[in-house]
C-alpha cells in the first residue's frame, strides 16, 4: 500500500472525539428537539467526557440546512447554550447534503493554515421542523394588507384574494426538489439507475442490508459512545436510532409501490433514506492542542475533495469526489480498507459502485486507464446507513466521519474514505487514517 | 447563561454605566442626612436617593422616614420641578418596613402613636404639588410599595417586582398601603394582593394599574421626563371597580373574601386577613376614617401572638439564612441518584444557577427526572421560556456519571442502604477533585458508617433535603465527628447559596426533623389502632395548626419510609412504646405505600387524599396526644445538644415539617403555653397511656 502525501503542506489535523444524537423519524408534526436542542444533546456528554473546558475552543462551525427562525446562525446559538462562553465564534455552512462534512473540511483548513488549534464542528437537522410556506403571491398579499393604511386601500387591498392563496405548500417537498432541473432527488436516483441498469430488486435487497446491519450494531453495542442518549421534557428517554427495521426483508419490500414516479419507477419509500431528526459533532484538534491538553486523537484528515456535476445525476457525486482524493495521494479503490458512501437511495448507492466498476466510465469521466474498482460490500456502509439510519440532511455528512473513524477502530484498519451525494449535483470526500 | 458562564469582558467593563441614579450631588457638598442624598438635574428635577449606610438593602425605619420628612421640608422651600426617588441599592428599590422595630411590640397605643407620625410624613410626600415619581428596580415591598403609592407616578424598570407580604407576618400594610392601593387599582384585585401577600412582576403590576410604565434602564430618564410632562397615560379604574367601591357591594363581596381566606389561613389562628378585610368592608368607600383605622388595626394585629410569632419566624430565617455564611466556590455538582429526592435536589441546583450532572444506574430514572424538572420550571418560571429552557440545559443527564471528575460537590441521593452508598463512595472517591466535598442525602444512616472505608472521611458531610425540595426550604446540615470544619462550612454555605436555609445538626438518629415527627405520627397510628377516624386525627392537628395532619403526612412521607424511620429510631436510640403495628408491616409489603402508590391509609386521587365527609370531630386531648411527644422529643434533642440552640430547633421544625409558623415553633409553644403546664400534661398522659410520654430530662433545665 502507498503511503499517502498530504495534498498541500500543512500541519496535521486530528479527530480526536465526536458525538451523535440517536436518529429520531420524523412523525406527524415538530420532533421533541429543534436542530440547536439536538446540538446540544449530543454536544453535553461529549464536552463532559473532555479534559478541557467548552471555553477551549477557537470557533465552532456547525452545518444546518433547515435553520428555525428562532434559532438564526444555529452554530452561535448551540455553542452559548453548550457553554462556550459569549467571546466564542460560531458561524453555520450550508450545502445541502454535504453541510455536516463542510463544518469539518473547513475547520480541517483552518487548523491546517494554523489560525485554529482546537475546532468544534458538527452537523444539525430537524426535518420534522421543516415549515409549510406560504406561495410566493400569498406572502404578497399579506404584505400588502398589512402595509394599507386608509380604510379604502385595505379594501383595495383585499380584493386581490384569491382561495388559492389559501394552500400551503409542504417547505419540505420544495426543499427536495433542485431548483435548476426540477427533480425530486428521489427522481435522480432513478435516473441514476437507469443509467448504470440497477434493479428494483437490486434496491430492496441492499436496503434491507441497511436495516440488518444497523440492527446488529444496535444489538452488539457497537454504537456506544457514538450515540448518546437524547433526553426530552416530557420524559421520554430516546436512546437508539429508532428508523430501523430489523425484521426487514425483500417480500415486504417488494409490496411497496414507486414513491417519486409511478408506475413504473425502482425507487419506494422503502429503498430510500427517512425523514430523520439528528445532530453530530466532532472535535478536530492540532498537534498543539493534543499536546496541551494531553488529547488520545483517533484519526487524521490526510486529504479531502469536493466534486460537482449535473444536477439531474447527482447521486454520481461520491465517484468525483472520492476518486480524486484517491487520484492525489497516489491511491486506488482498492487501497481503501473501509467505507461510508453516504445512503440517499439504494439505487444511487448501487450507481456508484456500478460507476467505479464501469470501464468506459472511468476512462472518460475519472481519467483512468480502464474501471476504478470495485468496492468490498463487505467493506462499505458495514453497520447500516441512511436508509434505515435516516437522513437528517444537515448531520449525516458529519455522521459518516465520525462513523468511519470509530469503524476503523473496531476493526483495526487503518485507511478510509467517508463520502456522499449533495442535492443540486456535488458531492464531498474525506480521506482518513485512523492513528 | 447554559455552563461554565464566563462574564463578558466587554459588558463588564461598561458595568458601572448600567444604572442611572440621576446627578451627582454638588463638589465637596456632603449630605445633612445620613440615609438620604439630594441632587437637581439639568431639568431642575430633584433626585433623592435612599441608601442606608452598612447595609446591602434599604428598609423603613424611623431615621429614614424622619430624614425623608426633612428632605420634604427642603423641597417645599425651594420647588424643583419634580421629585425623583430612587434606591441606589443594586438589589431593589425598599425592601419593607425594618422588622426588628416591631419585635416585641405589647402597648397598641405605643404603635399606633409611631405609625400616626408616619402618616404624617407620607401625607406630607402625597401632598406636594410637583410631580413626584418613584422609580423602582428589583424588589418594592411593604412599606417600600407605600411609600412608592405615595407618589404621584410610579416608574417600574424591567424585572422589579411589587407586593404586600406583611400577611404573613400576621398583619396588614400599615402606612397607607390599605387605602392608596384599593383606590388606584381595582379595590378587588388590590385586596387579593394585600390577602395573599404574592409579589406582582412588573408587567402584571402595569397591567393592574400599580404601576405607569414599564421600561428598561436606558429609557428611565425619558420616561420621566413623560410623566412630568403629563404624557404616561394613567389607568383608570373601570366602571366595575367603581360599583364595588360601594358599600352593599363590599358587604358581599367580603363575605366571598372571608370564606377563601378560611380555606388557607382559619380565623382563630390568622386574625391578619379578616382585619383586613373587615378594614375595607367598613371603611372602604371614605379613605380618612379608612387610614385612621388601618392605623389602629395595624397597632392591633402587631401585639398579636400570631404576629409575634410570625415576626419570630422571619427571624429564625434570618438566623438559618446568616448561618450559610459565605458561599462557596461551587459550579458544578454532580448528583447521584435521579430517584425523587435526588433528581429533585438536582432540578433545584439547576434552577439556581449551576451546572449539574444527574447519574443513575439506568437512564430512565434520569429521564423521569427531568420530566419532573420540566414542569417544576414551568411553574416557578412563570412561563419565561428562556429561563426554563437556560435551566434544562445546565441539568445534564449523566449516565455514564462523567460529571465527577468535573464536580466542586457530589451529592449522593441513591437508596438508604449501607453497603451500595460504600459501593458507591468506592467508586467515585477516586475520581473526585482534589478539593471537592462528597455529601450524602441519607435520612436514616450514621455518617459515622458512611465514612468507613473512605479515604478521607474528613470531607464526608451530611446534606439532608425535605420533599419536595423546591417548598421545603430546610436542609439539615449533618457532622461527625472526623469532619473537617471547612468542609461543614462549605456545606452550610452550600446550602445559602441555592436559597435553601441550613439547621447544622449532629449525626445522630433522625437528626432533628425526622426525630422530632416520628413520635407524633407514632402516636397518630395508635389512636388509628384504638378506633379513631384517621379524618379525626388529621382533623385534630389541623386545628392545632399543622398544615397537614399526621396520617396524610405519612401517606406523603411513604408508609415505607414512615416504617423505615420509625423502627431505625427504635432501635438505635431504645425508645419505649410499642413496635409498628403489623397491619402498617402488611400495607407496606402489600406496595399501599400512600400516595406514591395511590393508596395507603387514605385511597389517593388526583395527588389528593379522599377523606370522609362526617367523621366525629376531634376531642380536645387528641391534638395533645399527638403534639406533645413532638415537644417532648424537641426538649430531648435540646438537652443532647444536637443543635446550637432552641432556635435553630424551632426553625429545623417550621421550614422542614411546617410546624404551624404562627406558633412560633415547639419549642416557643411550649413556653408561651407554659413550661410547668406542659410536663404536667406530658406526666398525665404517661400515666393514662404509657412511659412513651414520661417528660424528658431536659424539662428540669428548660426555661
Amino acid at each position: 500500500m502507498a503511503a499517502p502525501t498530504p495534498a498541500s503542506g500543512g500541519r496535521p489535523v486530528y479527530i480526536v472525539d465526536g458525538a451523535r444524537t440517536p436518529f429520531l423519524k420524523a412523525k406527524s408534526g415538530p420532533g421533541p428537539f429543534t436542530p440547536v436542542d439536538l446540538a446540544v444533546q449530543c454536544g453535553r456528554p461529549l464536552l463532559l467526557r473532555q479534559p478541557f473546558a467548552a471555553t477551549a475552543f477557537d470557533q465552532v462551525i456547525l452545518g444546518c440546512v433547515n435553520v428555525i427562525a428562532d434559532e438564526q446562525n444555529p452554530a452561535r446559538v448551540a455553542a452559548l447554550r453548550l457553554g462556550c462562553g459569549t467571546a466564542m465564534t460560531a458561524f453555520t455552512v450550508q450545502i445541502n447534503c454535504g453541510s455536516g462534512m463542510q463544518s469539518i473540511d473547513t475547520a480541517y483548513r483552518y487548523i491546517r493554515e494554523g489560525t485554529s488549534d482546537l475546532i468544534l464542528a458538527g452537523g444539525a437537522e430537524a426535518l420534522s421542523y421543516a415549515p409549510l410556506v406560504l406561495k410566493q403571491d400569498a406572502v404578497e398579499f399579506l404584505a400588502a394588507l398589512n402595509g394599507a393604511k386608509s380604510p379604502l386601500d385595505r379594501v383595495k387591498a383585499a380584493a386581490a384574494f384569491r382561495p388559492d392563496m389559501l394552500q400551503p405548500v409542504v417547505g419540505l417537498e420544495r426543499g427536495l426538489t433542485d431548483p435548476i432541473t426540477d427533480l425530486m432527488m428521489g427522481q435522480t436516483a432513478e435516473l441514476t439507475g437507469f443509467l448504470f441498469g440497477v434493479t428494483r430488486e437490486q434496491a430492496d435487497a441492499y436496503a434491507v442490508e441497511s436495516h440488518l446491519r444497523l440492527a446488529k450494531a444496535q444489538q452488539e453495542g457497537w454504537l456506544a459512545g457514538e450515540v448518546e442518549p437524547a433526553f426530552a421534557r416530557d420524559g421520554t428517554l430516546h436512546d437508539h436510532d429508532d428508523g430501523v427495521r430489523p425484521d426487514s426483508a425483500v417480500d415486504k419490500l417488494a409490496k411497496l409501490k414507486p414513491v417519486f414516479e409511478r408506475p413504473y419507477g425502482k425507487v419506494t419509500a422503502g429503498n430510500s433514506s427517512q425523514i430523520t431528526d439528528g445532530a453530530s459533532w466532532v472535535i478536530l484538534a492540532s498537534e498543539e492542542a493534543v499536546k496541551k491538553h494531553g488529547l488520545t486523537p483517533k484519526a487524521v484528515i490526510v486529504d479531502s475533495d469536493w466534486a460537482a456535476l449535473d444536477p439531474s445525476i447527482m447521486g454520481l457525486g461520491p465517484v468525483l469526489c472520492s476518486s480524486a482524493v484517491l487520484k492525489r495521494n497516489g491511491l486506488g479503490v482498492s487501497d481503501v480498507e473501509l467505507w461510508e458512501l453516504n445512503e440517499a437511495f439504494a439505487a444511487q448507492v448501487l450507481s456508484c459502485l456500478a460507476a467505479f466498476e464501469d470501464e468506459a466510465f472511468g476512462r472518460k469521466v475519472l481519467g483512468l486507464g480502464g474501471a476504478a474498482g470495485t468496492i468490498d460490500r463487505a467493506r462499505l456502509n458495514i453497520d447500516g446507513g441512511a436508509i434505515a439510519l435516516g437522513h437528517p440532511v444537515g448531520a449525516s455528512g458529519n455522521r459518516i466521519v465520525l462513523h468511519l473513524v470509530n469503524g476503523l477502530h473496531r476493526l483495526g484498519l487503518k485507511r478510509g474514505i467517508a463520502t456522499e451525494c449533495i442535492g443540486g449535483g456535488q458531492g464531498g470526500a474525506m480521506l482518513i487514517e485512523a492513528v | 447563561m447554559a455552563f461554565d458562564a464566563q462574564h463578558d469582558l466587554v459588558l463588564q467593563a461598561l458595568k458601572d454605566r448600567e444604572r442611572d441614579l440621576g446627578p451627582r450631588p454638588a463638589e465637596g457638598v456632603t449630605s445633612p442626612w445620613k440615609t438620604w442624598t439630594l441632587a437637581r438635574d439639568g431639568d431642575n428635577y430633584a433626585w433623592a436617593l435612599l441608601d442606608l449606610p452598612g447595609t446591602s438593602a434599604n428598609t423603613l425605619g424611623d431615621q429614614v422616614l424622619e430624614e425623608l420628612d426633612s428632605l420634604l421640608g427642603t423641597l417645599e422651600q425651594n420647588r424643583p420641578a419634580a421629585l425623583i426617588i430612587r434606591s441606589a441599592k443594586a438589589g431593589g428599590f425598599i425592601a419593607g418596613a425594618d422588622v426588628s422595630q416591631f419585635v416585641g411590640a405589647s402597648d397598641p397605643a405605643e404603635i399606633e402613636a409611631r405609625m400616626t407620625r408616619a402618616h404624617q410624613i407620607t401625607d406630607r410626600l402625597e401632598a406636594l404639588t410637583i410631580p413626584t415619581m418613584a422609580v423602582v428596580h428589583g424588589y418594592c415591598l411593604g412599606g417600600g410599595l407605600e411609600i412608592a403609592l405615595a407618589c404621584s407616578h410610579r416608574i417600574a424598570v424591567e424585572g422589579s417586582t411589587f407586593g404586600f407580604p406583611e400577611v404573613q407576618l400576621g398583619l396588614h400594610p400599615g402606612l397607607g398601603g390599605t387605602v392608596r392601593l384599593t383606590r388606584l387599582i381595582d379595590p378587588l384585585q388590590a385586596m387579593q394582593m394585600m390577602l395573599t401577600g404574592r409579589t406582582q412582576p412588573a408587567k402584571k403590576a402595569k397591567a393592574l394599574g400599580l404601576v405607569d410604565a414599564v421600561v428598561p434602564e436606558r429609557h428611565v430618564r425619558a420616561a420621566i421626563k413623560a410623566a412630568v410632562e403629563g404624557k404616561l397615560p394613567h389607568a383608570k379604574l373601570t366602571l366595575r371597580a367603581r360599583v364595588i367601591d360601594s358599600g352593599p357591594a363590599r358587604a358581599v363581596v367580603a363575605r366571598q373574601m372571608r370564606a377563601e381566606a378560611d380555606k388557607q389561613a382559619p380565623h382563630d389562628h390568622y386574625p391578619a386577613p379578616y382585619a383586613l378585610i373587615e378594614l375595607w368592608e367598613k371603611h372602604g368607600g371614605d379613605p380618612k376614617a379608612m387610614k385612621a383605622a388601618e392605623i389602629v388595626s395595624f397597632a392591633h394585629l402587631m401585639t398579636t401572638g400570631t404576629a409575634q410569632n410570625l415576626i419570630r419566624v422571619f427571624f429564625l430565617r434570618e438566623k438559618l439564612k446568616g448561618l450559610a455564611g459565605k458561599p462557596p466556590e461551587v459550579r458544578h455538582v454532580h448528583v447521584i441518584g435521579a430517584g425523587a429526592m435526588g433528581g429533585d435536589i438536582a432540578a433545584w441546583c439547576a434552577w439556581q444557577g449551576l451546572r449539574v450532572t444527574l447519574g443513575d444506574v439506568k437512564p430512565e430514572p434520569i429521564a423521569g427526572a427531568i420530566r419532573r424538572a420540566a414542569e417544576l420550571y414551568d411553574k416557578v418560571g412563570h412561563g419565561a421560556p428562556l429561563k426554563v429552557r437556560d435551566a434544562l440545559d445546565r441539568l445534564i443527564p449523566d449516565p455514564k456519571s462523567e460529571g465527577i471528575a468535573h464536580a466542586d460537590l457530589v451529592i449522593e441521593a441513591a437508596p438508604e442502604n449501607l453497603d451500595l452508598k460504600h459501593r458507591i463512595y468506592a467508586g467515585v472517591e477516586p475520581k473526585m477533585k482534589v478539593g471537592a466535598v462528597l455529601a450524602s442525602n441519607t435520612s436514616s444512616i450514621p455518617l459515622q458508617k458512611l465514612r468507613e472505608g473512605l479515604q478521607r472521611p474528613e470531607r464526608l458531610v451530611g446534606l439532608h433535603f425535605f420533599n419536595p425540595v423546591s417548598r421545603m426550604q430546610l436542609v439539615e446540615v449533618i457532622r461527625h465527628d472526623q469532619l473537617d470544619p471547612k468542609v461543614e462550612a462549605f456545606a452550610r454555605g452550600f446550602a445559602g447559596m441555592i436559597d435553601r436555609l441550613p439547621a447544622p445538626a449532629r449525626s445522630e438518629p433522625g437528626f432533628i426533623v425526622n426525630r422530632a415527627l416520628t413520635p407524633y405520627l407514632q402516636e397518630a397510628l395508635i389512636m388509628l389502632d384504638e378506633g379513631v377516624a384517621k379524618e379525626t386525627l388529621d382533623k385534630a392537628a389541623e386545628q392545632f395548626g399543622m398544615p397537614m395532619g399526621p396520617i396524610e403526612l405519612t401517606d406523603t412521607v411513604g408508609l415505607d419510609i414512615a416504617l423505615d424511620v420509625s423502627e431505625m429510631l427504635k432501635r438505635d436510640l431504645n425508645l419505649p412504646g410499642p413496635d409498628a403495628p403489623d397491619w402498617l408491616k402488611q400495607k407496606v409489603a402489600d406496595k399501599h405505600l400512600g400516595r406514591k402508590t395511590g393508596e395507603g391509609l387514605y385511597v389517593w386521587k388526583g395527588g389528593h387524599p379522599v377523606k370522609a365527609k362526617g367523621a366525629p370531630a376531634p376531642d380536645p386531648d387528641m391534638a395533645d396526644r399527638m403534639i406533645l411527644p413532638m415537644i417532648n422529643t424537641c426538649v430531648a434533642l435540646l438537652r443532647e445538644g444536637a443543635a446550637e440552640d432552641a432556635d435553630v430547633i424551632d426553625a429545623a421544625m417550621i421550614f422542614g415539617s411546617g410546624f404551624a409558623p404562627f406558633r412560633g415553633g415547639p419549642l416557643h409553644y411550649a413556653k408561651a403555653r407554659g413550661v410547668a403546664e406542659v410536663r404536667a400534661k406530658l406526666a398525665e398522659l404517661a400515666d393514662k397511656y404509657g412511659e412513651r410520654f414520661k417528660p424528658d430530662a431536659g424539662w428540669g433545665s428548660f426555661t
